[in-house]
Formats: C-alpha cells, structure tokens, sequence
C-alpha cells in the first residue's frame, strides 16, 4: 500500500461511495449545531416531512446571539430572541442533546465541541459554521458547510464532497518569546494570501506544531478558512490522547484502548505526497498585527503600514488603499504608534483557557490605559468561565480593568449588543478584519491574546516579545 | 430547487477582490430564521448611508449613490461580476440567499471561496471561473457600453458578448446536471440509503465509541 496522507486516511475512511468524477457521499460522524445556521434547515426537513438520520451525531448550542452580560435577564433583542428559541424547540421536538443559554457547559460551538470529548481524532466534524476547521486540530476532517448542507447531514448523515488537493505546512524549530500558535497563523496568512488554501485541505506538522498545547493546535486550524482552506488538520499524538481523556463524550473503558490504538495511526505516513508545500520557520515569526481589512494584510508588530506604492499589482494596490482608508490609516505609520479605543479577548480562536491565562499573565498587577475605553474578556464556554475563576484569573483582569463576560462569539461578530462603535479601532483576538465585522464602521486589528493584553495596558500595540 | 439553463441577462460589475460573505449580507441579518427576503439587504452597508437593521422600511433609507449597485443603468442585473476570490469569509447561506433573492442568477469571477461556491448550487445560482484578463476584459466592456448583456448558456457551457465573443467555462458534472433539472441533492442522496446503512454497520463495528 502507498504512503498515505493523513487527509488520505479520514477521507478514505469515510467514503460511503464515490461516482466517476470523483463525487463522493462522505459519512459524518459529528454535527454540531447553532442558532443562526440551523433554523431554516429544520424547517426544510418539516416541509419535505423527512425525519433526522441519526441525533445522537447532533450537539446543539447557541452561541452568536447570546449576550454576555446580565444573562439571566435574557436576549432583548426580539428577532435574537426567537433564533435562539428556534433552536430550543427543534432541539426539543428532535430529541437533540443542547446546551441551553443558562447551562454551564453552554460556550461557542467550536470550544465546547473538543471540550466535552464530542470532536474526537478520526471523526468527521461538521457544522453551519466557517471556523468547523478548529477541530481539525484532533486529526479529525472537519468542514464549515452551508445550511442546505446542514439538512443534507441531518437528512442522510452524508455530506456530498469532492475531494481536495492536499498541502502541507511545515512549521519547524521553537517560537520567540511571546510568539503564538495566533502569530502562525497570520504569518502563513501573510505569506499564503487568505486565498492561498483555496481547494485544499491542509496539514500543520513540524516541531513547532509538535510542541503546541492542544489549544494553540486549535487556534491554528481556526484560521485554515481564513487561508482559504475548508479544512486544517494536526496529525494525533500524545498530547492529542492526553487532551481527550475522561471527556464527557470521549470513549471509556475498553473502547478507550481500542480507539488509542487507532488514533495512534492518524498521521501522514512518511513519504506521503503533497500537492504543495509550505516551509515555515518558527524563528522567524515575531508577534503580528493586521493593518487592513483582510487577515492577510498583516506585519510584524515592529514592522509598518505599508504603503500601496508598493503593492504587487493595480488590484492589490486598490485593495490596499480602500483598506487603508476604511482603517484610518496612514501608509508607513510605525504599528507600535496606533492608538486603540476597545480590546476584544475571546472568540473560537482564542477563548480557551489558555488565552485567558495569556491575557492575565500580561495583566496581572497593571492598569489598562486611560485611552482606552473598554477592554472585555471573553471566556469561551461556562467551563472555561469557571477554570479561569477558580485560577483567580478573573480577579486579576478585572482589577486590571478588563470586562469579564459571560461565554458567547460577543464582539467577534457583534451580533449582540457587544459591537465597535463607527470609526472605533479594536485589538481583537478573533479572526476576521473585514470591514463591519466588528460593527459597521469599526476598524479591528487581529493579534495574539498576549498582543491584546498589552495592548490594553499601553493604549497602542506593543511589542510583547521584548 | 429552481432550475438554471439558459439566461440572457444585464451585467452588474463589482470591481473589489476579496469580497466577503460579510458585506454581501451583514449578519444582523442573520438573525432571520427565514430563508427568503434577504434581497433588499444584499451589500446593505455599502449600498445604504444610514446603519441597516432587520425588519426596517428599506425603501425609505438614504442610498450610497456611488455604490454601483444603486446606479440606474444597472437596475435589473441578473449577472454580477466580481474579482478573485469572491465570498470569502463566512459560511453563510445567507449570502447565496441575498444574492438570489435580489435577484442574481449568475456570478462571474477568477476565483471563489470553496463553501461560498459550493452553497451558490444549492440555490440554483451559477458560478462561473473565467481567468482574469477575460474579467477585466468583461469589466472594461460593461464600463464601455451601456445595458451591457451576456447570454449564459449552461448546457452548452458558454457565455456569448453581444459582440459575439464567447467564454467557454467549466462546470462539475453532477452540479451541472443538478442545475439543469432543478434536483434537490437530498432527494438524490437518499437513493442509497442502502449503501448508507451498510457503511454505517461497518463503521460502528470498527469505531463503536462514535455511536455511543
Ligand atoms: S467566535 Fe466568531 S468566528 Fe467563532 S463561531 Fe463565533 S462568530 Fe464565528
């Protein structure tokens, strides 16, 4: 048998059949479910009187329209409110197991996945949500997919998919001091363009990968979409197995030792051909800042805005000076001398409890700058909220003068009431930059955990490798 | 599904690249639990001056003169041109949706986001890949001539200019055939729930704990 690619391995174990043309029917193991992508998915099952394939496969929890302040109060907001009760009662009628908005395990779907043991290495994870590719990170196949697709899986258990093309991204040697699974990320971003994975499933390895928490693996495959790829993957190893252990939904007792003993397998055999490859050296990445409004258009913290002048082509230079305009921004400005007006520490790339760590550790015994006008910080999911509390990280951020909220996507997406103001400029741990996303008219620079952090003390980004 | 064969149809040209799921439909419109009526918010914070939020009166709101899409020679598009790597970002099907419900059939670009591309089939909208000098080339046409049309023939698959040009493109067979009959990929995928059944005994025997 040939040298197989650990995408090779999840596809090719879950091919239920495959036409001529390469069009396959892939069997998913996992559907995870949120308010916004899955309303109108239920209703196409009702009105075509077709029944749920299999609803153990389902996790279900609301994430993006959840506030995160006085939740006990509930969702004021009418049309929100009715999204999430959608969910509820689909959930109910369907015999699905949710995370309710109140319940302690509640958190945004691609935290709480891994954390409760329901993203597991080998499976194939889906859900209406482009950053699925976070659970890649347990050498798992994971795809963001539409709603039509959302009620092809609910319907059939099948997602139809063609194959990709592969690629490896090989990070080696050790990160700097203060250099992130986040600062990989945008670095291969800025080096790959936010279309550089289009049509490709790509695989992290190297010993900077190796020596990744499970966490920062995470973060990693997270931003696989916004290098234009479905799916990012890490192949399975002993940090991998350590982090599934007593989960809630991970395998116990004899199923334990046999699903190791697989998982074990779950790595590129040597030798296994890419259609591309990507040398990354870990060294090299300092801490990185984007400075428009795409993750691509990103420098190093003691780099500078650049200036259109320079762009490759008249597309790009159009793009630069749009970016630049809608940002506020002037080309060649030093990054260390933006001024910030919010910080956003949460979101699926970095709302886990390392990152709040992180973002404590730069806090701790400081005072967030008169400058800036709210610092908030979002844990993840209720568990996260809770591990973080009984560190006494909370203490530490809020006697810094950090917000400590309540788990939800919050100023990610600002689908709830946490949104940037016209012409407010955020440091957000997130991962999208786009023009709006934050709020129409915010401008918003994606950074590390620890960049956020020290950014709310300075009142402008800081170099925290120094 | 609504079927798509033929289509002789106005052209819209948004010149921007990396054109997101974001702005195509701002997601506190996605607050809808409906699949329809998205139409009038496609693109709403740069077609509209004041800030859009759902269930307002959008035929009172002041409009971005500016925004092609408010220019009056281009009411009536049904095929939207657009740069690489259009759709990028978010997963959402609203994005298809508002497209559709505005009422674009056909979306011609170099390049696309995958899940954006593959959610434009599902709702009957063809998207089509042209390299990028035959873009540009669409782009200075459009700009040069005023009510400028395309036919889309996705049978045969070619676009014809009115000068008559023609841009063959490529399609995937399954989604071609789809499109052309209006199929509903669950109905078709349910023809071998056989096939389904029997990969699903053999998967929980290897891996039980995924079933438990
Ligand atoms: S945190 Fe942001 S990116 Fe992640 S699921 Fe929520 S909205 Fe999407």
């Amino acid at each position: 048998m040939s040298a197989k690619t650990l995408y090779d391995k999840l596809w090719d174990s879950h091919v239920v059949r495959q036409d001529a043309d390469g069009t396959a029917l892939l069997y998913i193991d996992r559907h995870l479910v949120h308010e916004v992508t899955s309303p109108q998915a239920f209703e196409g099952l009702k009105l075509a009187q077709r029944k749920l394939w299999r609803t153990s496969s389902i996790l279900a929890v609301a994430d993006h329209n959840v506030p995160t302040a006085n939740r006990s109060g509930g969702i004021a907001d009418p049309i929100a409110r009715l999204q999430v009760e959608t969910l509820d009662a689909n959930c109910a009628e369907n015999g699905i197991t949710e995370f309710k908005m109140n319940d302690m395990r509640q958190g945004i779907v691609h935290v709480i996945g891994p954390e409760q043991g329901a993203t597991l290495p080998g499976m194939t994870v889906v859900c209406g949500d482009s950053h699925t590719s976070t659970h890649g990170a347990f050498a798992a196949l994971a795809h963001g997919i539409g709603t039509s697709e959302v009620e092809h899986v609910m319907a059939t258990q099948c997602l139809v998919a063609k194959k990709s093309k592969a690629m490896l991204i090989k990070v080696d040697g050790a990160l700097g001091k203060g250099v992130t699974a986040k600062d990989i990320a945008l670095a291969v971003i800025g080096k790959i363009g936010t279309a550089g994975g289009t049509g490709f499933a790509i695989e992290f390895a190297g010993s900077a990968i190796r020596a990744l928490s499970m966490e920062g693996r995470m973060t990693l495959c997270n931003m696989a979409i916004e290098a234009g790829a479905r799916a990012g993957m890490v192949a399975a190893d002993e940090t991998t197995i350590a982090y599934c252990k007593g989960r809630p939904f991970s395998p116990q007792g004899g199923n334990w030792e046999k699903a190791v003993m697989y998982w074990r397998t779950l790595h590129s055999d040597d030798g296994a051909k890419f259609d591309a490859l990507v040398e990354v050296d870990a060294a090299q990445i300092k801490p990185q800042v984007t400075w428009g409004t795409s993750p691509e258009m990103v420098v190093a913290v003691d780099g500078r805005v650049p200036d259109p002048a320079s762009a490759p082509d008249a597309v790009k230079r159009a793009d630069w000076e749009r970016a630049l305009a809608y940002m506020g921004l002037k080309a060649n400005t030093p990054i260390n001398e933006i001024q910030i007006d919010k910080v956003f520490i949460g979101s699926c790339t970095n709302g886990r409890i390392e990152d709040m760590r992180a973002a404590a550790t730069v806090a701790k015994g400081k005072k967030v700058a008169a400058n800036v006008k709210l610092a908030m910080v979002v844990p993840g999911s209720g568990l996260v909220k809770a591990q973080a509390e009984q560190e006494g990280l909370d203490k530490i951020l809020i006697a810094a003068g950090f917000e400590w909220r309540d788990p939800g996507c919050s100023m990610c997406l600002a689908m709830n009431d946490d949104r940037l103001s016209p012409g407010e400029r955020c440091a957000a741990t997130s991962n999208r930059n786009f023009e709006g996303r934050q709020g129409q008219g915010g401008r918003t620079h994606l950074v590390s955990p620890e960049m956020a952090a020290a950014a709310a003390i300075a009142g402008h980004f800081v170099d925290v490798s120094k | 599904m609504r079927k798509f064969t033929l289509l002789d149809g106005l052209v819209l040209p948004l010149d921007r690249a990396n054109v997101d799921t974001d702005a195509i439909i701002p997601k506190q419109f996605l607050k809808s639990i409906k699949r329809s009526g998205f139409g009038p918010n496609a693109f709403d914070e740069w077609r509209y001056l004041d800030h859009g939020e759902p269930g307002m009166d959008n035929s009172n709101r002041p409009l971005n003169k500016d925004f092609v899409l408010n220019q009056p020679r281009f009411q009536g598009a049904q095929i939207l041109l657009a740069r690489e790597n259009f759709g990028c970002g978010s997963s959402r099907e609203h994005a298809p949706w508002a497209l559709e419900d505005y009422g674009i059939r056909v979306i011609i670009a170099p390049s696309y986001a995958d899940i954006f591309f593959n959610n434009c089939f599902k709702n009957g909208l063809l998207p089509i890949k042209l390299d990028a000098a035959k873009v540009d080339a669409l782009f200075k046409a459009v700009e040069a001539n005023e009510g400028f049309k395309l036919k889309v023939d996705l049978a045969q698959q070619v676009i014809t200019a009115p000068d008559g040009t023609t841009y063959k493109f490529e399609v995937d067979a399954f989604r071609k055939h789809c499109l052309l009959n209006g199929l509903d990929d669950i109905g078709l995928t349910l023809q071998h729930v056989e096939e389904i059944k029997a990969f699903e005994a053999k998967h929980r025997a290897a891996q039980p704990w995924l079933f438990a």
